[in-house]
Formats: C-alpha cells, structure tokens, sequence
C-alpha cells in the first residue's frame, strides 16, 4: 500500500503543526525537553497519523498498537500528538508540568489514557516493549508494538538486554526507532560516550534494521511499511535526525535539550515553521 | 537439624491453627521457594491470563514447576534482571497476570530502580516473587545473602510486601497476591521451614496472625524467624516468662493495629526477621510504635552488616538471630520496660 502525494503532504502539514504546538506549549511552561521532542515529531506523526490503530475515545481498547515512549522527556511531543489524534484536549496542552496536570514533565500511565506506561528513567521502554508484544504473540493477535529510543539511551546497558530478549523470541510484532540526533545533555554523543556503530550493533544483535533520514516524511512512512513485512526478527528503524528540528534557533544546538525557547525565540520559530508550508 | 518443640495451642486461637506445630516435623518441613513453585502451577491450571518469568534460576526459585507445566506462558529472560522487570510490566499491560522470579538480592537490588519506574511509578498488575532472601541462603555467602529487599521494597509507593512464614502461608500467599490488582513482593526462602499453619488458617494480605498474645513481650516476626520465635516463646514460657508470638507476614501494609495491641498488652515488643535491622519488620515496626504507642523495643536481625558463607543454624547463631537471642531479647526488652 502506498502512500499517495496527498497523504504525504497532509502528513508533513501535521508535523509541523505538532512542532508549532510543542514550542507553544513549551514556551508557555518554561521548563521541558525541546531538542529530543522536535527531532522525533516526523516519526511521532507517522506513527499516530499513518500507520497506528487506536481509539482515541477508547484508550484501552484490546486492538490497539502499542507507542512505548522511552525517551519519557520527549514528553511534550508525546501529549501534542495524542492532543492530534484526540486523546485529549488541545486546552489540556497549557497545563503540562503545572500541579494537578495529566501531562507531568515526564508521561505517567497513571494519570494519562494514551500513555501505555509511564516513562523517564532512560533504558526501560524496549523491555516493556517486549513484554506487550510477548503478550500478544501468546493471544496470537495481530497488534503491534513501537518504541521510541534516544541515541544517548543506548549507553544504557538495559537497551542491551533488551535489544537480546526480542531477538531471542523473535518479536516480528515490534518495531523500534532510534532518534539518532547526535547530542545528549553533557554535549555531543561522540565526544560525552560513543554510541556508533549504531546499525551494526543493531545487526548484530539480531535485528533487521533500517537506516534512514528521520525527517524524510516519505522514508519514516516506508520503513514502517517495510517494518511490518519482517518475519521472524524484531525491526529498528535509525533515523538520524537533527535536535531541535523544526527553526534555526534550536537545531543543532545541545543547550535546547533540556531547555525552552524564550517569547521572542518562539516568534522567529513560528515564523520559520508557518513559512515552511507556504514554500512546500 | 533438631526437632521442633511442639507448642501448646492458645486460648486465643482454635487448635487447629497450631496443628502444624504439634505434629512431627520431619514431614512437615517445606521450603517456601517449593510451595511458591507449587502455587504457580496451581493458579497456571485455574487462570490462564498467569505467565512467569525467571532471569536463568528457573531451578531454584522453582518456577521451573511452572515452566514445565506450561512451558508456553514461561519466559526465562536470561541473566538480564532488569529486562526481565521491564518485560514483565509489558506483559501486564498486555493483559497477562506476570509472576517475575530470581534471588532476592538481584530482583530487588540489581533491577530495584526498574521496579519503582516500570511497575510501582505506573502501578502495574506485577507480581515479584524472590527466593534465596535473607542470611540462610547460606554457603553461597553475603554476596548473595539478601538482607536489604524488604527495605528496598517497602520503601515503594503501591507496593505490597509479604514475607510468609511456612509452605501454607506461601499457597496463600501467591493466590492471594493474584487476585489483589497492583504490585506485589514476595519474600521466599532456600531451606525447609516447619510448617506452623494447618488447612484452616486463611491468609489475608494485611492481617497479622497472632499465635498466642503474650502478658509479658510480644515477638513479632516474619518468614522462618516465626518458627525461632515460637522456640522461644516455648524456652521463655520455662522461665515462667509469657511472651506472645504474632506472624506479621504482611509487611507492608503493616498490621498497625496488631502492633498496637500488643503494645498496649504486653508494653514491649521484640521483632525478628532475617534481614536487615534497618528499614525491614523492625523499622516498620517501629515506625507504628513511635508514632501511636511507644513501648520499649528490641530489633532481631541482621545489625546493619553483611552475610557471609556458613550453615544455617551456625548463620543464626552467628548473627543473633537464635531462639535463644530472641529469648534473651524478650528479657532485655523486658529489663527496659520496667525501668
């Protein structure tokens, strides 16, 4: 099944106003995670607007594919894109990391329908991961599972056990990302603790993986196609991706992991991501 | 090993329950790790939602009765105890009723920030079984004697801590652990403990069971400490000293008002547990003492130190942990009460 020229670009228009609403709410809070949720809002998008079943209306429903968000900072993308498929309000979105908020600074399963398991220690989401698509192989249902790991999470040894444990029960049901953006809090990843080979760790740990640009609306929708015809091994998708993608201000740049754009950066951002559809 | 002294059966309580102490105890002697082992495949047949999962000691926390019943719904996960947490809170958010099982030290040290932020943080349907605890794991020494799980497990918002007392109590223990929704920890042992409930004692997740109330000191204890309280009792009672023994196998919630009472009753209290002094059945104990009756108190357990290699009575007796250092702790405690 392809994807058509329309769909594409419905779904490239949803990225970006994932990313407009991730800087406004971020902006508005003053405190969260704005580099790792703006490289993976093209796969966030893919995933919740191409290629996953859920109901939004009923969380909880037993058919559901299963988004297992490792990287818990990424929160703000996370809430954004459940605000899109309607989970819950866009108004909720001005609550996040205020007292009494569904949307704490990192996800809580608890408080959140939509949010499959609460998240933010790093290295933890494959396991669970793993555990729901074990659970579905013993249903025999046909459900699927994703994750979204760090590139700096994969410094945790846990990732490792992990990424042994799906190979090992050939978790075809499960499909993993890296958002491979080359920098974590302390600096870039090559100079704080080497992660690459990537692909080829991945290879060896007995996974089929695929290497692709994590901005490429085209390619992130491929790969899910193609994740989905591997038998027998669990898939990785890299994606190397750009942090802070989305504006000028932020990409590249390690100080916006963890940090969020003043009033006036979030104006030029805005600008430069509502320019971006007229041009396209 | 020496006989178990038999016990006169309480006013308090129907004889039935102390049955388990009267007869001989050279057929009753169960390791809780079998009875959990035995519970499993009990509760496999009844529900099928039950999937277990060990990191490669499927052999010794006896879930390998499971795995062979039902190899099918078992996951062994490897050498990998924080996977297998992990793994097990997806399981459960599949819909399946988990039982995750290795040596206490490593379920609850090894993967302990894995239990707060993948099962207690969301407040999952998991259940972790660990066996080997406490010092009489024996020759395998301190390096896997688990003197700090109860505290590392009480400490955790949502969780439940059981520590059960003999072969029966673990039954119970497990079913009940499966038909409460949330987590759970349960403390099993290596070695053969008497059994001390018989068919009519009911395990109720909270409930402290009070085998005799005591006039003089209440022993609260927990796992096979509760057999050495009884011992003790039994050398005190010689001595004309009447000291209650209550079973707090639920240690968390804790049985607050059976602590008070017994407080109010005796106005002192020993606790004896196989771990750590700090943060366990004592430390919990004494939490509900100090804030709503304090009474004199004395702590059996592991004194804020390591295990080390040796046999299970000379481990006991090594660190403190005897019939006879509990009796004796039952007259200091008592020394402290009357001044």
């Amino acid at each position: 099944m392809a994807v058509t020229e329309d769909q594409l670009k419905a779904l490239k228009d949803k990225a970006r106003r994932v990313r407009i609403d991730i800087l406004k709410m971020l902006t508005d809070c003053g405190s969260g995670h704005t580099g790792g949720s703006l490289s993976s809002a093209d796969i966030a998008t893919a995933l919740y607007f191409y290629k996953m079943k859920y109901d939004a209306k009923k969380p909880n429903w037993k058919g559901r594919d299963h988004f297992i968000l490792s990287k818990g900072h990424a929160a703000p993308l996370l809430y954004t894109v459940l605000a899109h498929a309607g989970f819950i309000e866009h108004a909720e979105l001005c609550t996040l990391r205020k007292l009494g908020s569904r949307l704490q600074g990192h996800p809580d399963s608890k408080y959140l329908p939509g949010v499959e398991i609460s998240t933010g220690s790093l290295g933890q989401g494959l396991s669970v991961a793993n555990g729901i698509a074990l659970g579905h192989k013993l249903d025999k249902t046909t459900n699927r599972v994703y994750a979204l790991l760090g590139d700096g999470e994969l410094q945790e040894g846990q990732v490792w056990e992990a990424a042994i444990t799906a190979a090992h029960y050939k978790l075809d049901n499960l499909c993993a990302f890296v958002d491979n953006n080359g920098l974590q809090i302390d600096g870039p990843i090559a100079k704080v603790m080497g992660v690459e080979p990537i692909t080829d760790k991945w290879r060896a740990f007995g996974w089929e993986v695929l290497d692709i640009d994590g901005h490429d609306m085209a390619k992130i929708v491929a790969a899910l196609d193609r994740a989905e015809t591997v038998k027998g091994k669990p898939t990785m998708i890299v994606c190397r991706t750009v942090k802070g993608k989305g504006s000028k201000v932020f990409e590249g740049k390690v100080e916006f992991h963890g940090t969020t754009p003043s009033k006036d950066e979030l104006e030029i951002a805005l600008k430069e991501l509502s320019e971006e559809t007229v041009c396209k | 090993m020496r006989p178990f002294p038999p016990v006169a059966p309480s006013p308090r309580h129907p004889v039935g329950t102390l049955l388990g102490v009267n007869v001989s105890q050279a057929q009753q002697k169960v390791a809780t790790r079998d009875a959990y082992g035995d519970a499993l495949v009990s509760l496999g047949k009844k529900r099928n939602d039950v999937v277990v999962l060990d990191a490669d000691l499927s052999g010794s926390t006896k879930t390998g009765k499971f795995a062979k019943a039902f190899p099918e719904r078992f996951f062994n996960i490897g050498i990998a105890e924080q996977d297998m947490i992990g793994t097990a809170a997806g399981l459960s958010i599949a819909g399946k009723l988990p039982f995750a099982s290795t040596f206490a030290v490593f379920a609850t040290g090894r993967a302990w920030e894995q239990v707060r932020q993948s099962v207690c943080y969301p407040n999952l349907n998991v259940k972790i079984v660990a066996s080997h605890a406490g010092i009489t794991v024996g020759e395998d020494g301190g390096s896997h004697q688990s003197v700090e799980d109860i505290a590392l497990m009480r400490v955790l918002p949502n969780m439940t801590v059981i520590v059960p007392a003999d072969g029966p109590e673990t039954l119970q223990a497990i079913e009940a652990v499966a038909e409460y929704k949330g987590p759970c920890y349960v403390r099993v042992g290596r070695n053969k403990v008497p059994t001390l409930f018989g068919e009519d004692y009911k395990f109720k997740i909270g409930k402290a069971h009070v085998f005799n109330e005591g006039r003089d000191a209440a022993i609260i204890a927990a796992g096979l400490m509760v057999a050495e309280a009884i011992k003790a009792r039994d050398i005190l009672k010689n001595e004309g000293i009447d000291a209650g023994v209550i079973n707090m196998s639920t240690i968390k919630p804790i049985d607050a008002d059976a602590v008070i009472a017994a407080a109010k009753r005796c106005g002192a209290i020993v606790t004896a547990e196989e771990h750590s002094i700090i943060g366990g059945l004592g430390g919990a104990v004494a939490e509900v003492l100090a804030e709503s009756s304090p009474v004199p108190m004395v702590r059996i357990g592991v004194k804020d130190t390591f295990g080390t290699s040796g046999d299970q009575e000379g481990l006991l007796k090594h660190y403190g942990m005897s019939a006879q250092d509990i009796a004796a702790a039952v007259k200091e405690v008592m020394r402290k009460k009357s001044k």
